[in-house]
Formats: structure tokens, sequence, C-alpha cells
């Protein structure tokens, strides 16, 4: 039997409950094991030289007086991970980023790695490797980078996605362009017109946990890594093909995970601590300092953005344009293209253009943050349509409502959208008890939309019911954000059995088949999935035992409740089976009892919020406090309601931060001059008031329960939403993220003139 | 490394004077071992002051307080006489850090560890207080704001010890605030601040003022200027104007990943006048 994922309407008894974390006790007593917390007899420290220069040519790189220094067992450099991409330009990338091989690309480059028998040792070791660089000019900024007279990056970049292929080579990587209609032809219809260029400035996920692992490779070919990271089996199949390992031979443990939020989706340290324990015949941990996570890991891109919207008097948008160039590092990626799909997302529209420009730059390769790029052109796009709402003098949220996307619209990215949240979520802040508090003298209230795409794809799970009628559930997809929490609640809630009886892990690499890391909203929505069909598929097998025990045939048990019933008149005498009864039996009536299931999780729900806050601004020297904020967004169906809204509040929290003070801050010299929490001004507690959330429940029709991914649509309204109550507060418009206070204080000034 | 705790003064400069590699004094250790950790320095020798007879109390005698170098910023904030005598410099010592960091970190480290954006300083200028030095030379007494002489450096010589600061007792109606501007709400360093310290007459006519600004400059400034601005006046709009007008001024600051010039100068301007309108209250001025 087929599984069908199609939503059935269910009533439930477990999924949408709140019980205590399973993880919890283990965190807060410290037991549980972060990245840095598994150790090996015999391991050595492992620690990476790193560029100072944001762009060189590296002649010469002599490790000869590292080598002989007493304690250190192997130093390696990029001769050390030769090139077994074959062809492969994005595992290039991996490499080269791991790795410099010809040139350093940026400050924080990785030329080479030791490994020595203590922290005090490698850390010398470092300072006697020599590097001779030839350093070349550099450019950090977007705009600055796409200048003809900027210095280029890579002699092999030629733009694509253009009608004719450039002659000459360029920091632009692609171009990218969606939408439909004849924006042209809706501006001339438009009575109102808003046209404006935005910047952002490039930030990191802030994840508390530094990438951290430990690596242990033996002569006979086989190779253990126990790594913090969001797809232990993504890194298995990058580790493995940069190290001309088997795959099945590296086996690889996820760790707890001290924060990701897609900066824990690419390789960095791990395939060079592979190196180093291959050429040290040793295990090697190798944990990167806040330093390293700053200039080396990370980042998501800086944007520069142009947004044109015009309207009719009566509030209708007749055409919608945005041009995004987005930093991408020193590597091409598909960052910009993310922002072009998703900027107008939200809104039906006939006629929409949106174009991308993929940018190289001196700086660290772009990273997954959060509903990647989204955010920004969110930020650009929602600023314009506020700004084109005051024009018109029609209320902001009302103009929302008469544009917003409904089901069967079709997307400015393609697709046509199923039952969809935007409108909800907007009648839902378009009636909610924030819109009415009272707003004093410089403070401004501001709301903002935002969209998600969200991820299936490959899943895999096993579910083992153990003699004692409790079950064991293995998931391959790491839990990021409660995950292992909803599963068993899933499993709980499937086989009809408590909560507490399930207990969910994730498995290592050589135990469960491949699974796609955790991103994309992807862990919850994807592994649920597949935890009901494992234990349906337990189902049917706990029916057969019953249909055994009762010797009746197996099309006349049902399950019900978590027991086996037998169905029919004439088995009205035969008393149900429990889960527990039928376990304790196992081993006489066929063995093991267990649920597989592999599967592609296809129609992950697309995601709306809608967020209103408000914000004060003193006037004399720009500060700025977040005095209410409030969350709306579909969940589809929350299936343990605190862990989204724990979701819901994060997300948040990261766009409170990005809006007013994180930013990556270069110097003239293209290095970084803030890889600390201490400059990189992340939000504290006592800068956040307490974020109100409202969980709507729009089920999406491609998953049995209804289920939508949750996680990252969070931080894509905020940047808007917090630019438009600070513009509404300091009475000047703000078009540069973040918002800190020198910014603040200048635009006033300048606008008072 | 070697690590001593010596019991006396006298034993701790004479290490400090006789060792030949670098050596450190440690306190709370909350720049110290920050630096070291960061591998900004390596010293031989770290000559642990706390068990020095003295160094962790604060006296209070005739002149008026003194505050021994080993006094952590949370004890100094539980003193009630001295809170009630020199609220800005609790409050600004009350800044420092986290609770944690509070917990350790002392006013004389962050005189010693000579940033210009330290917390306390100004708030120590502005107060008119002393360090006593103890060397290989003897003891002397020297204005706090002789201590500091550019970031990172000090006017202290091999083996002398900060051993205590002096505050002295309160003149009637007088008042002391200190404000400086973070972009978040705690645990940050200030982009620009000011210390205010007034003593006014019966008819609330300011008869003394110092204020000194922080991060405005390569060390802490004292602006004489604006001490003038405000004597022989009541704290009017008029007068606080030209205090703001002469503070943003006087100041020499830097374009740097903290704030611009142009934003330092302007909200120095702005905390000084703040600052003085509650020293003013403090005082009893209306």
């Amino acid at each position: 039997m087929n599984f069908d994922p199609r939503f059935s309407g269910r009533k439930f008894a477990s999924v949408g409950t709140r019980p205590i974390r399973p993880d919890g006790v283990d965190k807060v007593t410290g037991r549980a094991r972060y990245g840095a917390d598994f150790n090996m007899a015999g391991q050595l420290v492992g620690r990476v030289l790193r560029s100072p220069h944001a762009h060189a040519i590296i002649r010469k790189i002599d490790t000869s007086k590292a080598e002989k220094l007493n304690g250190v067992k192997a130093v390696i450099t990029a001769a050390d991970l030769p090139d077994l991409t074959d062809g492969d330009a994005g595992m290039y990338d991996i490499l080269d980023n791991c790795m410099a091989r010809t040139k350093a690309l940026y400050d924080g480059h990785a030329v080479a790695a030791v490994a020595a028998v203590d922290a005090r040792t490698a850390r010398q070791a470092l300072k006697l490797i020599e590097v001779d660089y030839e350093v070349l000019p550099h450019v950090t900024d977007v705009d600055e980078a796409m200048k003809h007279t900027a210095p280029v990056l890579n002699d092999a970049v030629f733009t694509e996605g253009l009608e004719q292929k450039p002659v000459k080579p360029s920091n632009v990587a692609k171009r990218t362009q969606y939408g439909h209609g004849d924006v042209h032809q809706g501006f001339a219809q438009a009575d109102f017109l808003v046209e404006r260029s935005f910047k952002t400035e490039q930030t990191h996920q802030g994840y508390i946990e530094p990438h951290a692992c430990v690596a242990s490779v033996s002569s006979d070919g086989t190779a253990d890594l126990w790594v913090c990271t969001q797809g232990h089996f993504v890194y298995r199949q990058h580790c493995a093909q940069l190290l001309g390992l088997e795959a099945s031979k590296l086996r690889v443990t996820s760790s707890e995970i001290g924060g990701g939020f897609g900066g824990k989706t690419h390789v960095w340290a791990e395939p060079v601590a592979l190196a180093l324990s291959r050429k040290a015949g040793r295990p090697v941990k190798l944990v990167m300092t806040r330093d390293e996570v700053f200039r080396a890991s990370g980042p998501t891109s800086a944007t520069s953005i142009d947004v044109k919207i015009g309207a009719r008097k009566d509030g209708t948008i007749t055409a919608a344009e945005a041009t995004l160039r987005y930093t991408s590092g020193p590597y091409a990626g598909m960052w910009a293209e993310l922002g072009a799909m998703t900027a107008f997302a939200c809104y039906k529209l006939d006629n929409v253009k949106t174009v991308g420009f993929e940018v190289l730059v001196n700086r660290p390769k772009t990273a997954a943050y959060r509903a990647p790029s989204a955010p920004m052109a969110a930020f650009a796009v929602e600023s314009a349509v506020d700004e084109l709402a005051k024009e018109i003098g029609i209320d902001p949220v009302d103009f929302r409502i008469r544009n917003a996307a409904q089901e069967g619209t079709r997307a400015s990215y393609g697709p046509v959208y199923g039952p969809i949240g935007i409108g909800p979520t907007l009648e839902a802040a378009k009636h909610h008890p924030h819109m009415k508090a009272p707003l004093q003298v410089n403070q401004g209230r501001g709301m903002a939309c935002g969209f998600w795409f969200n991820f299936g794809g490959q899943t895999c799970t096993d579910l083992n019911i153990g003699m004692d009628g409790t079950v064991s559930l293995a998931v391959g997809t790491v839990d990021v954000g409660g995950s292992r929490a909803s599963l068993s609640l899933v499993a709980a809630e499937e086989l009809g059995i408590d909560y507490s009886h399930v207990k969910a892990i994730v498995a290592d690499t050589s135990s469960l088949g491949y699974n796609d890391m955790t991103d994309g909203s992807r862990g919850t929505f994807s592994s649920s999935m597949a935890t009901i069909s494992a234990a349906r598929n337990a189902i049917k097998i706990l029916r057969d035992r019953a249909a055994q025990m009762w010797d009746i045939p197996v099309d006349d048990v049902v399950w019900e409740n978590g027991q086996a019933l037998a169905r029919g008149e004439k088995y009205g005498n035969l008393s149900p089976l429990s889960l527990k009864e039928i376990a304790a039996q196992s081993g006489k009536t066929g063995g093991p009892i267990a649920g597989h299931s592999e599967l592609v999780a296809d129609g992950a729900g697309v995601s709306f919020a809608t967020h209103i806050c408000d914000i004060e601004v003193d006037p004399e020297t720009g500060a700025t406090r977040v005095l209410r904020y409030t969350v709306i967004q579909d969940a589809g169906k929350a299936v343990h309601p605190t862990y989204v809204e724990g979701q819901y509040q994060g997300g948040a929290a990261q766009g409170i931060g990005w809006a007013l003070n994180e930013e990556y801050i270069y110097g003239k010299d293209g290095r970084l001059q803030n890889a600390g929490f201490l400059d990189y001004r992340i939000p504290v507690c006592s800068d956040l008031p307490m974020i109100d959330t409202q969980i709507l429940e729009i089920p999406n029709p491609n998953h049995p329960y209804g289920v939508r991914g949750v996680g990252e649509t969070s931080i894509v309204p905020p940047l808007a939403a917090i630019a438009n109550a600070v513009s509404n507060a300091a009475g000047v418009r703000m078009t540069h993220i973040p918002m800190s206070p020198p910014r603040i204080l200048a635009a006033i000034d300048a606008e008072r003139g | 490394m070697r690590y001593i705790r010596p019991l006396s003064i006298e034993d701790a400069v004479g290490q400090l004077a006789g060792a030949a590699g670098p050596a450190a004094i440690l306190a709370g250790g909350s720049d110290l071992l920050v630096r070291m950790k960061g591998g900004f320095i390596e010293p031989d020798l770290i000559v642990d002051i706390k068990a020095i007879e003295g160094l962790s109390e604060i006296r209070e005698t005739a002149e008026g307080f003194s505050i021994g170098a080993a006094v952590s910023c949370a004890v100094l904030g539980e003193s009630a006489a001295l809170k009630k005598a020199w609220p800005g410099v609790v409050e600004a010592a009350k800044l420092i850090g986290s609770k944690q960091v509070q917990g350790r970190c002392t006013i004389v480290g962050n005189l010693c560890n000579a940033s210009p954006a330290a917390d306390s300083v100004p708030a120590l200028v502005a107060a008119g207080a002393k360090a006593v030095v103890v060397g290989p030379s003897g003891k002397r007494t020297i204005a706090v704001e002789a201590v500091p002489t550019g970031p990172g450096r000090t006017s202290l010589t091999k083996g002398e010890i900060i051993e205590a600061i002096l505050l002295d007792k309160r003149a009637p109606r007088s008042g002391d605030a200190y404000l400086r501007f973070i972009p978040r709400t705690e645990m940050d360093i200030a982009v620009v601040s000011a210390g205010v310290n007034l003593t006014i007459d019966e008819q609330g006519v300011v008869k003394a003022a110092r204020i000194a600004l922080g991060a405005a400059a390569p060390t802490v400034l004292l602006v004489e200027e604006a001490a003038e601005a405000l004597i022989g006046r009541k704290l009017d709009e008029a007068a606080l104007e030209r205090l703001a007008k002469v503070c943003s001024g006087a100041c020499r600051p830097i374009d740097d990943k903290r704030g611009t010039i142009e934003f330092r100068r302007k909200v120095a301007g702005v905390l000084a006048r703040r600052a003085a309108t509650t020293a003013y209250k403090r005082a009893g001025g209306k």
C-alpha cells in the first residue's frame, strides 16, 4: 500500500499539545553533547591558519619550520586536499573555500592547518608557517564590485544568464529574471508611483555554538566524524567526495546543535579535520574560535535593491519591478535569484518583473541564513508598499489586503498557489489588539508581510517497537528546532499511544538511509510525513500479529486508539489487544516489530506571515527601543505549539538584531573589524520586549496533518516592519539596514536640514 | 608563566619591579584574562593583589572615601554611603560589562586598562578622584586623569601599583551623574559618554562643576570650558545649550566600528546636557 500524504482533516489526541521537551533536562544540566563535547583517546588539536588579506595570490607556503616543532603531528595545505571534484564547479568552490588553492579570496580564508598535541603547540606552529602573499586590490561593497573598474576576483567568471556571453570576465556571476505581464504597460496605468533604492549590510547567523568536530581516519580507509551540523548525510557526501572516501565507510554522527539557522549546512572545518587526521594517523578535534566563525563561516548577503511599484487611486497595484544585487562572497551563488523569486510573492500582480545579480566580493562565502535572501527583498518591497499606501492615502494593512495573493493566484515566481495564509494573516493583523495600542511622541508603528517557499525532500525514518511496548524513533533530520518532540507527538498520534512512550533520536549516517539536511523549514514537515508512513507500516505488522494471536484473518483486524480490534459481530467475545500486549508476544509471533519509511516529501506548503511592531526613536541620539512586537503566521498545523511560537519569536528576535544593529564592518584594508559578539551586536534579552505570537492554521493539502514548515518565514518581515516603524517614528524614510543609531541620527539631521 | 598572590603591597611592588619579563597585575581579571585568552599578551608573571590587606575594602575617612584596588564594582554598588555621596561614580561602575563581570571587575582595573571608552573613568574624573600609587620609590597621589596617557597606555612605571582610589567628602548641595551611549541596553562598550559633577548654592546657582567625556578622544577629556559654561548660572535651557555645544566642540573623536565622528560629537553634547540635568537634581536644584 502506497503512502497517501493528502490532508485528511482528522481529530488529534497528541498533535497540538505541549508536552515538555525531551532534550530539556540534558541541555539545562550540561549533559547534552555538543560538537566540542566529543573526545577520543589520543586526539590532537587542529588549528587553521587564515589569510589576513582580503585578496592575495599565494606564491608559496613554507611549512618546514612548523613541521619540525616538537608536538606537531601534521601540517596541511591545499596540496593535501587534491582536487577530486571532477568538473563539479560547486564542489570545487567548497574545496577552495575549505583551503585556498591559489588565491586567498577574503580576510579569514584558510591557507594551512596543523594538528598538534595541544592547543599551545598548535598555535605556535601556525606562527611558524611562512606564507608568501602577493596582495591584490580587493572589493567588498556590492555596488563597487559591479563597476567596470572593480578588481575582478575570478577571470573565469563571465556573467551567465545574458542573451550574449560577455567578452570580459566580471564579478557578476549570473543574472536571473522572474515575472509575468508587462511592467511598462502596468506603470502607465498607475496614478501613483514609488521608486526607491535600498541597501542592507551583511549579517551572520550568530549561532552561539561555534563549528566543532572530531575526525578520525583509519589507515584502512574507514573514518568517523562527530560534528555539529544541520545535515550529517550531506556532510558525509561532501567530505567523502572531497577526501576520496567511500560514503559508506565514512560514518558521520551529528551532535546536539547550538544554533545553525542555515549556517551549518555547509562544510568548512570538517574536510580539513579529516585531512589532518589522515595525515597524522590520529583523531583530530577542530573547534573554530568566535573570530574564525565570523571571518570564515556563515554570513548572508549584503544587498543593494531598487524597487518600483505603481498603483491606481483605488489602491490596486498595476505593476511592480525590482532589481536585486546580492553578494555571494568569492564564489557564485543563487542568493539574488532567491531574492528575485520571493520579493513580490505576497501579492497578486498582473505585471511583475524582478531581476537578480549574483555579485562576487572579497567576503566569506555566503551561506544560507533562515529564509535566505527573502528578508532583504521583503525590506525593500514592503518599505515601498508602505510608502505607496501613504501616498495614496490608504491604510497600509487595507492596501496589502486589497493586493494580497490568494488561492489560484499566479505567484510572481511562477507557480499557482493552493490554499495560502497571506490574506488571513493580514485580516488577523487588522483586528489584533496591538493595532489599537496607544503610541506616544517619538513612537511609530510599522507592519510588513513575508513569504517563504518551504522545502520537502528526501527523508528516511525507522520506528522500532520494544518488547515493553515503548517506541524508539530514529530520524535522519537533525533537530534544530524541536523536531524530536514534534515527531514523537506524531508517532504517538498515529499509533494511538502516549507521548511519554516514544523516544526519538537522530541516527548517524550508517544507521539510516540518506536524509536531506534540516533546511528550508523541512525538518518537521518531511520527517513527520516519514514518521506517519513508518508508523502506518508498523501498524500493518501489529495487525498481522494480532491476527495471529487471535487466529483470524488480518483483514478483520483494525487499529484504533492504540489497540487492535477484531472487526465484525462474530468476534464479539475478543477483547482488544493493546500495542503493549502485542509487543510482549512479538518474539513468538514473528520477531521484532518495526516500521520503516523512505520517501521524497513533496508539497511543502508555502508560508506567509504578517508582523506588527512599535518602535520608539530618541531623536537626539538615534537610539531605538522596540516597544511591542507581534508575529502572525500560518503553521498549517502546529504539531507542538510551544515550539512553533518559539520559532516565530526566534525569527523575529534575529530580524530585530539585523534591522537595528547587526552588520559586518570592513576596514579600508578589506579586513573585518568586528569579528566578535562585543561589536557585532546581536540583541541581548533586555533589548527585546516579549514577542507576541498568533498561530493560524490553514492546512497544507499535501500533508496528512496539514503541516507546513514554520522555521524560516518569521525572519522575513522584521527588517521591513521595523524600518516602517522607525520611519514613522522618526519622520524620515529609512533605506539602509541596519538602522544603527548613527544612521538614524544622520537621516533625521539630513531631513531637518 | 608564574602566578603569585602576595600578602603585602611592598611584596607585590618588589615582585613586579624585579620581574625580568612581561608582568601583569591581576585583580578581577575581566580585562587581563580575556586578553590572555585572545593571545594578545603572554605575561611571564601574574601578581594577584586580592590577598593584600586592605585592598578589598571601602574605607570612609574624615576626608572622604578610599576604595581599595581589589574592590569589585558589585561590592562598590552595595555601599550605601558611597551611593549616597557619589551616585554618578557608582552608576558608572555598575555599567561595566554584565552582572557577572561586575562581580569581578574593579574601577582601578578599568582605569589601568586605559581604554578611552572606560565607563567608570569619566565619572571618576568628573568627581575629582585621586589615585594612590605605590611603587619602588614610595607612595604618591595623583589625579585620576593623569593615569591614562593613550589607548592602552598609562603613566605608571615599572613596579607601580594603584593601591586605592580617593573620593572627597561631599560638599552640601552636590550631585554627580554619568551617562553613556550604547546601541544596546547593556553589555556593551560606550560609543561616547559624559560624567558631570556639580555643586550649587542655595539659590540653585552652580558654584563648582567638572565635566568629563569618554570615547571622545584618545583619553578621557576633562572639559574645563564646559564647567565654565555652567559656573555662576542656574541650569537653565541657555546654560544647557551652551554646555552641549562646548562639549561637542571639545571632542576629538574618530570614525570606527562603534560610531562616526559626527555622531560622537553630537551625542557627547546630548549626554552632557542630560547628565548635568540629573546631577543638578541630585544636588537639590530645581
